[in-house]
């Protein structure tokens, strides 16, 4: 079976903005940087659980909106001093269209 | 291939450069770092009191031989350089040791200057500069009886106090009549002359050196009256001088330093020079401060970013010896031109002297209680008009505590238990004991490592204080005027004047404009920008969503269970039956866990799914109700009290003026939340005086108060003017809340604006000058016009419902799109 599934339109995300998508196993977030580069990773920020999805996407980092952590969308970890790490997916984009690996 | 850079210099400038550079990126360059001394890279400044015995020398350690090994440098640590070659691109060190380079970074610092007496080179005479000499005068120390220090400057004095600590019999030697008088005054000098004596130092003043004289060892010194004094180690603390041989050797321009331009460059541009060996604009400096500036825009030069710049440094001082306090700044002796305010309490051996030019502070000099150092050394370089608190400025920035919004208890007699960050729940000692563990420099790394005042920022000056108890004069301290984030070199106020003066009017246009380094800013700046834009431009800026924080974008407060709150306006808090109904509708369709009511007579409802909005929205819309903009910063609610339709006590119709405030500026983005309340009588129910704008009803009109805020800081507000109609009342409103939208900074309420440019600065704008209030008022309206959109209509049309929704939805393996 492959993991890989389509989940939509590059443009359905904003740019510098993340949308989110449902799952058996919980939410991930899917987020589109102001370079049109697709990151994925758990909707779950490892200090205490904020939705990174809705957080203020720069560059290649998202800021937790409940506590202003700094995650990094390339690995999923905490910008120091901070420490933890999300989840990260695989996820590449396609003739416009998104395509999200939920196993790997 | 990556390029080489050389760093010769293993200081505290040097070292600086190299770990702002790898902050900035970290693999462009090859390093490698030639240091003199056998060590790493140690904190000079604590040679005090490792002198003293106060602090092992393994506590200076800033960068350990593994720290240079894990970031990929090479040390050679212990190796002089002592030939550049330009020619070759080389430089060559004593043990023949030859490494090319493509960039040269030279931080030789300086060398304690060796008066050129017979004598000078006998053993038992020595500098105050790095830990080889310190470890010459302990030596001393143990063998031998008799010191002479030579200079009473802050370096003289802080090796007399460290040699009587160790228990030599201890004579400064100095040449002026007033110590330290390059900081100090006269008054303060002989304060300090006579504490020290107290602590057994003796002084020769006026003393002018001829000799040092010995066999083997220094035996004395002679002077030119003839005096003579028996001495077994004699310290040099007469001044440093750049050590720049090295690069005149090469044929770099020098003069009393490497001369380098704004970014640091050399006559050579791949030749960089920063630290005390550098001139810049003609100064050399010997303090740490100033280095650590110089060392950021080097940095950045490095790691090719190109577009910062130094411009020099304003300096404070401090001598770190315990138990004496002492602090200058600035121009502290004044001249014809300028205004002296002195303050003495002898008895209590407290001496203040600042230095006032057209109501701005030109220099201080603080002795025995140097606890508000910090403060007037911010007011000096923020130039700020003290008019408004002339009056208390030298009883210190806690007496301001009086009139309401003023500071803390001095943070020398706060107990390590004591919180400092109620935000984050952080303590004195464990600030202390973190800038001590991790050598914190900055307000910066202070608030990364411990998260004290990172968060409501209200404690910022404590913990500024602190740090600049714990670590002396080199602690930066932060003010506004620094840059707005590590994003920029512009500060608030300067990228705001750029946005009006150049007509700016998208944040990529300003970022591109004001040469930021980042892509796309960061989550400090991208808010702030959004802000100015909007305020500065508001028919022409796009107001940028993906800059807002979430609550803002999603016009909702969010919960630590990533559930939403829900505010319906409720104008001048009073509402109908139908309203209600309406509101208990939603609250029953939407299973709303909680319904609250608010401090600002507002209903709450708590713990909506953000799926859910759009469709409570729209209900809520239906029923006629709006959003209360409960998230935002913006104006937030207008309280009030039932006022003369009712109440026996009320001389005005408080109700009806609430609402009239509210429709009028309802929708308007401040700087920070903007709060009202209108009290129909003095006896004021609404807490008017506590808002950013209150109005007060009296028998003759109202009373118009501004600048108050409960919360953390309660600061009760100052009163504007009183006028006679509602008309008044509300261009009166419009004025002040333009003034404050246009020239407070991004996230300062009305409070600590109004503490910073003083009563008087908004009065004059609004109160006393008729045609500038008209204009003010007419701005405001103008901008009003676009402002009033109701964000739950936008947000509740087909094509924006989406957003709200997941993407889809998957159970892994099928998908079901949503
Ligand atoms: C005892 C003492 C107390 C002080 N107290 C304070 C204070 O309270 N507040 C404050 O702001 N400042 C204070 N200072 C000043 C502060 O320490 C200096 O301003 C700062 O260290 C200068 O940094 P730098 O990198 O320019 O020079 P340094 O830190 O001196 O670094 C220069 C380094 O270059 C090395 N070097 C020189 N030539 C060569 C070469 N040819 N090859 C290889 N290496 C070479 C030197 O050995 C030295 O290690 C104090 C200084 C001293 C000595
Ligand atoms: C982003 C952070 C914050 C949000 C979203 C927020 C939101 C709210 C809301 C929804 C209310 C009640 C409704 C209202 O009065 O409109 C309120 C009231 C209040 N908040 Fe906050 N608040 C925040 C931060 C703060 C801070 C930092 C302080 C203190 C400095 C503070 C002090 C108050 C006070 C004193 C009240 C009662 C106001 C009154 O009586 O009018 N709030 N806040
Ligand atoms: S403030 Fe005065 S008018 Fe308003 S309710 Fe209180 S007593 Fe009545
Ligand atoms: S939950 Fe993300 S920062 Fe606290």
């Amino acid at each position: 079976m492959s993991d890989w599934i389509s989940i939509g339109k590059l443009e359905d995300i904003p740019r510098q903005g993340a949308r989110v998508v449902q799952t058996a196993a919980g939410e991930i977030a899917v987020f589109r940087a102001a370079s049109d580069a697709v990151f994925a990773l758990a909707n779950r920020c490892p200090h205490k659980g904020g939705p990174l999805a809705e957080g203020i996407v720069f560059d290649h980092h998202v800021a937790c909106p409940l506590h202003n952590w700094k995650i990094s969308l390339e690995s999923g970890e905490a910008v120091a001093p901070d420490k933890g790490c999300a989840r990260r997916y695989t996820v590449r984009v396609e003739d416009g269209i998104v395509h999200l690996n939920v196993n790997s | 291939m990556k390029e080489k850079l050389v760093v010769i210099g293993n200081g505290m400038a040097g070292m600086r450069t190299v770990e702002e550079l790898l902050k900035l990126g970290g693999d462009l360059y090859d390093i490698t770092v030639f240091g003199a001394e056998p060590h790493g890279n140690y904190n000079r400044i604590l040679l005090s009191p490792v002198l003293s015995g106060e602090m092992p020398f393994d506590d200076t350690l800033l960068n350990r031989p593994e720290w240079y090994a894990e970031h990929g440098i090479t040390l050679h640590a212990g190796s002089k350089v002592t030939k550049i070659d330009r020619v070759r691109r080389q430089v060559v060190a004593a043990d023949g040791l030859t490494v090319p380079y493509d960039r040269l970074l030279i931080a030789t610092g300086s060398r304690p200057f060796i008066l050129p007496v017979p004598g000078h080179d006998l053993p038992g005479v020595v500098g105050f500069r790095d830990i080889a000499d310190v470890e010459v005068m302990l030596d001393a120390a143990q063998n031998h009886r008799h010191a002479v220090v030579i200079g009473g400057g802050l370096l003289g004095l802080e090796a007399a106090v460290g040699l009587v600590k160790r228990g030599m019999v201890v004579r400064v030697v100095h040449l002026a009549d007033t110590l330290m008088e390059r900081q100090l005054d006269s008054a303060a000098g002989q304060m300090l002359q006579r504490e020290l004596e107290s602590r057994g130092v003796e002084f020769l003043m006026g003393a002018k050196t001829r000799e040092i004289i010995g066999r083997q060892r220094v035996q004395g010194v002679l002077f030119e009256d003839g005096r003579e004094v028996s001495a077994d180690l004699v310290v040099m603390a007469a001044g440093i001088r750049p050590d720049f041989e090295l690069a005149k050797a090469a044929g770099i321009h020098c003069e009393r330093g490497i001369v380098v331009n704004d970014t640091l460059q050399t006559y050579d541009p791949r030749i960089y020079a920063v630290g005390e060996c550098a001139q810049h604009r003609g100064q050399t400096y010997g303090l740490v401060a100033p280095l650590f500036e110089q060392a950021k825009v080097c940095a950045n030069h490095l790691a090719k970013f190109g577009i910062s710049r130094y411009v020099g440094s304003v300096t404070s001082t401090k001598l770190k010896v315990s138990g004496v306090d002492v602090f200058s700044a600035g121009d502290f002796l004044g001249g014809p031109e300028s205004e002296q305010i002195v303050y003495r309490d002898p008895g209590a051996g407290i001496y203040k002297k600042v230095v006032l030019k057209d109501n701005r502070i030109q220099g201080a000099v603080l002795y025995g209680n140097t606890l508000d150092g910090a403060w007037y050394f911010q007011l000096m370089r923020e130039g700020t008009d003290v008019a408004a608190f002339r009056d208390s400025l030298m009883f210190g920035q806690a007496h301001l505590g009086d009139a309401g919004h003023g500071q803390h208890s001095p943070v020398a007699l706060m107990a390590d238990s004591a919180e400092v960050c109620g935000c984050n729940g952080v303590t004195k000692g464990t600030i202390v004991n973190l800038i001590r563990s991790k050598g914190l420099f900055t307000l910066d790394e202070v608030r990364a490592h411990t998260k004290a005042s990172a968060s409501c920022g209200g404690c910022t000056g404590l913990v500024e204080q602190i740090l600049a108890s714990v670590v002396g004069s080199d602690a930066a301290p932060a003010d506004q005027q620094k840059p707005l984030c590590p994003c920029t070199e512009h500060s608030h106020d300067a990228a705001r004047e750029a946005i009006r003066t150049q007509h700016l009017t998208s944040i990529e246009q300003t970022m591109r404009t004001l040469e930021w380094r980042t892509p796309d800013g960061c989550p400090t700046c991208r808010p702030a920008l959004n802000y100015y834009l909007i305020s500065t431009w508001p028919t022409e800026a796009r107001d940028d969503d993906r800059s807002r924080f979430v609550n803002e974008r999603l016009h909702a407060n969010i919960q630590k269970d990533r559930s939403y709150t829900v505010v319906p306006r409720i104008w001048g808090g009073v509402t109908t039956p139908e309203e209600l109904r309406a509101i208990a509708d939603a609250a029953e369709k939407y299973a709303v866990p909680m319904v609250k009511i608010t401090g600002g007579q507002r209903i709450d409802l708590v713990g909506v799914q953000k799926e859910q909005l759009p469709a409570m929205w729209a209900d809520l819309n239906a029923a006629g109700l709006v959003s209360g903009h409960a998230y935002g910063k913006a104006l937030r609610t207008v309280k009030t009290c039932i006022g003369s339709q009712f109440c026996r006590f009320g001389t005005q119709d408080s109700v009806q003026m609430g609402v009239d405030l509210e429709k009028f500026s309802w929708g308007s983005w401040t700087p920070h939340k903007f709060k009202m309340a209108v009290s129909g009588c003095p006896r004021n129910c609404a807490e008017a005086t506590i808002k950013d704008f209150g109005v007060v009803a009296v028998d003759s009109g109202w009373e118009l108060h501004v600048g108050g805020n409960g919360g953390v800081k309660v600061r009760v507000t100052d009163l504007l003017c009183r006028v006679k109609t509602a008309e008044e009342v509300l261009e009166y409103c419009g004025a002040f809340m333009q003034i404050y939208r246009e020239q407070a900074r991004y996230l300062e309420r009305t409070a600590p604006w109004i503490e910073r440019v003083g009563l008087d600065y908004v009065k004059k704008q609004m109160v006393d000058d008729a045609a500038s209030r008209a204009v003010l008022y007419q701005r405001f309206v103008e901008s009003q016009r676009i402002a009033q959109n109701d964000p739950w209509a936008e947000h509740t049309t087909d094509a924006r419902r989406g957003e709200f929704e997941p993407m889809i939805k998957i159970d892994v393996g099928r998908v079901s799109a949503a």
